[in-house]
């Protein structure tokens, strides 16, 4: 299949690992990977902040420049449920990725290898949004030697929240400090997502306080292939 | 009640600071928020009945002149009298007239969020009327000063010790324990005498019905009732979207209504009265249609939904922001995820315009919330409303320089280029520990991650 991804903005300027990790297990897959090179962002930090007139003329360029495709990707939830709210029309074209991998393409094991003890964050918009389900667990479960553990109060909400990280940093620090407790609470050495965004708030919090986890997009797991 | 005019950021600052109300607040909120979900899960047409619920209230709204015509003449019909007001100025001028026109000094109230949201209380004392709270938690908050942080339980954030202290000081003796039972006690035999010598009553209501102008209370500890057939004289304050149009449409709310709210199967105590019935129960029955804001509320086609609300706080309890600050933080009787869309509505945007931005916009509230309202839709069209009301200028330029940047590729590979050169001065091993402006408010407790040196359409023009 020929797939468009779009990248997003923070998964262009801030985590580039995400988008290459995204091609690779595409590609590995034996499908074809197109990067419409006009685009830039959805939107959606705009629509969160009140800015819509804004938020709409983003809205608009990503539909003219994604227009021609039939399938989109994107390894972002939050970006994707965003757009299928305003643009009820991108339903069935675009994707989560592994909304897409699971749902779309039917591939539960894509091959890849990750010997660690891994959390899954449900994040807010995979759950709520952009409902995702159950793909990413079945993804990961079908990754070779991860060890799945249960990460409690799983549901909450790590506080990232766009610029409520920033305009209500105290609330936002509170939330993702309970966030992470679970996390290091659970055993893992890596929290897993399927929005970046979210991972920057976890992991900026986690790499705060020395934890020994590391947060990895799902994405990222996925392309690790090892030895197997 | 002191209602604070404070920016909710800095409220939330200085009770996320205490310690001990964290704890309070995390314990209450986790325990019914499980009880909650335990009893909804009990019901198997649960999505239906929400769907009963927000469809019963949109019909209400968009009838709703008709529905208060039909509503007043029931009441009237059945020996009530309705009065109007448009603000809470009028509502507590009508009551303090008839507390004045029946020569009493001291009345007894049903809890009620409305007469708190128009300051009854403190409108009544000013005219030389003292307004006696009987709920407990309600009685606890008024014998201290203090003012509810919780729709339903109003004294969440104080735990029993802290009440031991306060019953010593006003209506018990010095030997009283913090066993609960004790404390209950206490108040029974405190409120029972007022009960006997009050000669007038003000309630609130849950609901009221069009069709009969009958008034629906819930309450779980009897006090209510007490207060709604002792008194001779009985006043009920109604905002006016608390009406439903059939008596069969109190099936699906009081199905709703309990599970959401304390997480019961059915709650202790529902009375219904209907005008006045010769001898039994006051023998003089008023109602105030109060507007308050609700008017305005209504005419916004997104927003009206708030005026769906049944009060039952699940919101408030799933919430991640409302369960580590409480409620006081949001400067209003109506606090947590309901709070943040109602009183601005109610009381203008202006008045209120950092609420629509104290939530992570996580969803939970709408997962839960019994009349299905979109409060995540609401929260960002009040936003954009409050942007255009008056606009922080800090984030307005931030808003406007990245939506520039992101209108065109080679202004946004520009705008990364300057992002690196920027972040330069702060790196530290690949993250950021510490940023000044607005971003400080980011690295106060979370390390940054820095802007990667090859963007990926870089490394993708690279590859091909």
């Amino acid at each position: 299949v020929r797939i468009a991804l779009f990248i997003t903005c923070i998964g262009d300027t801030v985590l580039p690992q995400v988008g290459i990790a995204t091609v690779a297990v595409l590609e590995r897959l034996g499908h074809e990977v197109v990067f419409p090179r006009e685009q830039t962002c959805c939107g959606q930090m705009h629509v969160n902040s009140g800015y819509r007139s804004e938020a709409d003329r983003l809205g608009e360029r990503f539909m003219e420049v994604f227009g021609e495709y039939d399938t989109v990707v994107s390894p972002s939830s939050s970006c994707v449920g965003t757009m299928r709210e305003l643009h009820p029309e991108l339903h069935g074209r675009l994707f989560e990725l592994s909304e897409l991998l699971v749902g779309r393409l039917g591939v539960t094991d894509v091959g890849a290898s990750f010997p660690h003890r891994v959390a899954y964050h449900p994040t807010c918009h995979s759950l709520r949004v952009t409902a995702v389900g159950d793909a990413p667990l079945r993804l990961l479960g079908a990754v070779h030697g991860l060890e799945l553990l249960e990460l409690a109060d799983a549901r909450e909400c790590c506080g990232f929240g766009g610029t409520f990280a920033i305009t209500n940093a105290d609330t936002s620090a509170a939330m993702v400090i309970d966030k992470c407790r679970a996390i290091v609470a659970s055993g893992a050495s890596v929290v897993t997502a399927v929005d970046g965004s979210c991972l920057l708030q976890i992991g900026g919090r986690l790499s705060r306080e020395g934890a020994a986890v590391r947060a990895l997009h799902l994405a990222e797991i996925l392309a690790q292939t090892g030895t197997r | 009640m002191s209602e604070s005019a404070r920016a909710f950021p800095a409220a939330a600052r200085e009770a996320l600071a205490d310690s001990q109300l964290r704890t309070n607040l995390h314990n209450a909120t986790h325990t019914i928020r499980d009880k909650r979900d335990r009893v909804v899960a009990e019901v198997p047409d649960w999505e239906e009945l929400r769907e009963a619920g927000r469809a019963i209230k949109a019909d209400l709204l968009a009838h709703l002149d008709e529905y208060l015509l039909q509503f007043e003449q029931a009441v009237t019909d059945a020996g009530g009298h309705v009065h109007w007001a448009a603000d809470a100025a009028e509502a507590n001028a009508l009551v303090l007239e008839i507390a004045r026109a029946h020569a009493v000094s001291e009345l007894v109230k049903v809890k009620s969020l409305t007469t708190d949201e128009i300051g009854l209380n403190a409108a009544l004392a000013a005219g030389g009327v003292h307004a006696l709270e009987t709920d407990l938690a309600e009685l606890i908050l008024q014998l201290d000063g203090d003012w509810s942080s919780h729709i339903l339980v109003p004294a969440i954030h104080r735990n029993r010790t802290e009440i031991r202290d306060l019953f010593r000081r006003t209506i018990a003796d010095a030997s009283i324990s913090d066993d609960p039972r004790e404390l209950a006690e206490a108040s029974r035999r405190y409120l029972r005498e007022k009960f006997f010598t009050a000669r007038m009553a003000v309630s609130g209501a849950n609901f009221a019905v069009a069709e009969t102008g009958t008034i629906c209370v819930v309450e779980s500890e009897g006090n209510g009732r007490m207060c709604t057939t002792l008194p001779e004289v009985l006043v009920t304050i109604l905002g006016i979207e608390k009406l439903v149009p059939t008596f069969a449409d109190l099936e699906v709310f009081l199905q709703l209504l309990p599970r959401s709210s304390t997480g019961e199967r059915m709650n202790p105590y529902t009375s219904l009265w209907t005008g006045t019935t010769p001898g039994d129960g006051p023998t003089e029955f008023h109602v105030i249609l109060l507007d308050a804001g609700r008017t305005r509320a209504l005419a916004d086609e997104v927003g009206r939904q708030a005026l769906h609300c049944i009060r039952c706080s699940a919101c408030l309890n799933v919430c991640p922001v409302y369960s580590r600050t409480g409620g006081h933080a949001y400067g209003s009787v109506y606090s947590g995820p309901i709070g943040a869309i109602l009183t601005p509505q109610l009381r203008g945007i202006e008045q209120a315009p950092s609420l629509p931005f104290a939530s992570s916009l996580c969803g939970a509230c709408y997962e839960v919330c019994p009349v299905k309202i979109d409060i995540p839709t609401v929260l960002l069209h009040l936003r954009a409303k409050a942007v255009q009301a008056a606009g922080k200028r800090s984030q307005r330029a931030t808003m406007k320089t990245s939506a520039w940047a992101f209108a065109g590729r080679r202004r946004f590979a520009i705008a990364h280029r300057l992002g690196r050169l920027a972040q330069r001065p702060f790196l530290r091993a690949g993250t950021i520990k510490r940023l000044p402006g607005p971003l400080a408010a980011w690295t106060r407790a979370r390390d940054l991650h820095s802007l990667s040196s090859e963007s990926f359409r870089d490394w993708w023009e690279r590859r091909t």
